[in-house]
């Protein structure tokens, strides 16, 4: 770490980035705005914002349950608890004859309601309130391992399965006869959301981690022609909100995360009007 | 009104022995108390374009989301090749009737395809050495010329064709098509009928569409099996559309019927 800091202070000379909790922050921004970019692109595809949307409200429950039990981080029973909200979810959907909004809106209130009960059941919500807004100078070192690794995960999983997510987004019976595990292909998925998601909640914050969701690829889809065109367009534009986003914050004292959205949000605004321009 | 000459007779199910044949047996499906569809026995020829027709709720897409596997069933699928050898469970291609995703999502012809063919990831990697495997794939449905182009910008009859070439590459032995209701034009659902026919033929391919234009059907299924809640009719276009039942259950049918077999005329003139 000593190295990636003195590499840091000998590149980026400037005030802001002299701090150390500047510097945790960059790189968390630098590891975790590229998966949202990557993530993104099929979220906004296949019409998921509601779903990843859940994941984000899911929280509520992960994160009261952590602290109700205290064995483990809230951290780890939160991603925990995030992977079997979204598998189940995956799985009603499936099975239900019900609309996919009437599921997801059941499972999200639930999880709402469910972490509000707990938290609140010893008088004190104060202290939760951190994650809704979420505070970028809380992360550590041992986040940024953790953000590593989940990194290296996400890409390679990512890899792996875009190819048979994108054969499924055009059907599922489609994908069937082409011998894809449509189950499994989606439940991997809405893992990996979950994940991602409830990773950066912490510095996020529960409110507006959808936004990070829904906001890249929305931008991205109305500039680009082809999928290579998309994930490019779309990762950039993360890593460059992400990162102008994180200073802005710094220099007028302002949450990161709803910055980097409010950045965001002017950058679809933008495509919106340049779209004629790009679209084939 | 030389259509049974020009078309290969529809078949009874003696011959199936020594043909190239998909049998059906007794498929039912059955969700909890409910009876989607029951008894259904079909016997689909290589070589012959077998069209299912039925009013709403008739069990039709179900039974081909049956004969995918999608969707668990009783009874039994037998394919049998040419050669007269069992293989077992056939290469199933499937025409899907919609898309689930956005189409105005940033998707090239080429994405789907590679996205199909290869397990190199589409975001990442290019692959060079499959392009003139998909331009041969979209020759076969006249629709080369469409690539490059994004999903979101094919018109109904384009997105259509393109998605039978997804489901001819690998060829299938079984071709099962779940036709839009709506979005395509007349002229794209002439071509698309006439691509269907050059399959059956160049192919020798058995091909179940499921069809809501009882005039194409008339003019270019082989077969026409008339399903409500179970196989009501079965046997030629001639056969199917004259019997009293299938004007029972369409109703109108009566009208559409002779301009059908007048057009049915004009097209077996051109082929000829």
């Amino acid at each position: 770490m000593e190295m990636i800091y003195s590499f840091m202070d000998m590149v980026l000379p400037f005030e802001w980035a002299s701090h150390m909790f500047m510097k945790h922050a960059l790189l968390a921004i630098l590891l975790v705005t590229p998966l949202f970019g990557l993530l993104s692109t099929m979220v906004v595809s296949n019409r998921m914002a509601f779903f990843s949307d859940s994941l984000g409200h899911g929280a509520f429950t992960g994160i009261a349950l952590g602290v109700l039990f205290g064995v483990v981080s809230p951290l780890v029973s939160l991603v925990v608890f995030s992977i079997l909200f979204a598998l189940c979810i995956t799985y009603i959907k499936n099975k239900s004859t019900a609309s996919t909004d009437t599921i997801i809106g059941v499972f999200s209130s639930t999880a709402i309601a469910l972490g509000l009960m707990i938290m609140t059941s010893g008088g004190g919500f104060n202290k939760f309130s951190s994650f809704l807004i979420g505070d970028v100078l809380s992360i550590t070192e041992e986040d940024l391992q953790a953000l590593a690794v989940v990194f290296v995960l996400v890409l390679a999983g990512w890899a792996f399965l875009y190819n048979k997510l994108l054969v499924l987004s055009i059907n599922s019976s489609f994908a069937r006869s082409r011998g894809i595990a449509t189950f499994w292909v989606e439940g991997l998925f809405a893992a990996i959301l979950a994940v991602v998601v409830s990773i950066s909640i912490q510095w996020v914050g529960i409110l507006i981690i959808n936004a990070l969701l829904v906001l890249p690829a929305a931008a991205a889809r109305n500039v680009t022609n082809n999928v290579k065109q998309y994930h490019v367009v779309s990762v950039s534009l993360a890593l460059i909100t992400g990162v102008s986003g994180l200073i802005l914050a710094y220099y007028f004292n302002m949450a990161a995360g709803a910055t980097i959205v409010v950045l965001s949000s002017l950058v679809f605004f933008v495509t919106i009007v340049l779209k004629p321009r790009f679209i084939r | 009104m030389f259509k049974n000459i020009m078309h290969h007779h529809a078949s009874s199910s003696e011959d199936c022995a020594k043909l190239c044949c998909t049998r059906i047996e007794d498929f039912a499906v059955k969700i909890g108390h409910l009876t989607i569809f029951e008894d259904v026995n079909i016997h689909i020829h290589c070589g012959q374009l077998t069209a299912i027709i039925g009013p709403n709720g008739a069990g039709k897409s179900t039974l081909l989301k049956a004969i995918l596997g999608e969707v668990p069933h009783q009874g039994k699928l037998h394919y049998v090749d040419a050669k007269g050898k069992h293989t077992g469970h056939p290469v199933i291609g499937y025409v899907p009737q919609y898309l689930r995703f956005d189409v105005s999502a940033p998707t090239s012809v080429m994405d789907i395809f590679m996205a199909c063919l290869s397990k190199r990831p589409v975001w990442l990697c290019s692959d060079k050495s499959l392009r003139p495997r998909v331009e041969k794939s979209l020759a076969r449905v006249h629709a080369e010329h469409l690539i490059d182009r994004r999903l979101g910008a094919l018109s109904g009859g384009e997105l259509q064709r393109v998605l039978l070439a997804l489901a001819l590459d690998p060829m299938p032995d079984l071709l099962l098509l779940d036709e839009p209701v709506s979005g395509v034009d007349q002229n794209g659902l002439e071509l698309f009928y006439e691509i269907l026919a050059e399959l059956r033929e160049k192919e020798d391919m058995a091909i179940i569409l499921i069809s809501h234009d009882l005039n194409m059907v008339a003019r270019h299924a082989d077969q026409v099996v008339l399903m409500n809640k179970s196989v009501v009719l079965n046997g030629t276009p001639d056969e199917v559309f004259s019997d009293a039942r299938t004007r029972h259950i369409f109703g109108m049918l009566a009208g559409g019927e002779a301009s059908a077999m007048d057009s049915g005329e004009k097209q077996n003139g051109r082929d000829a």
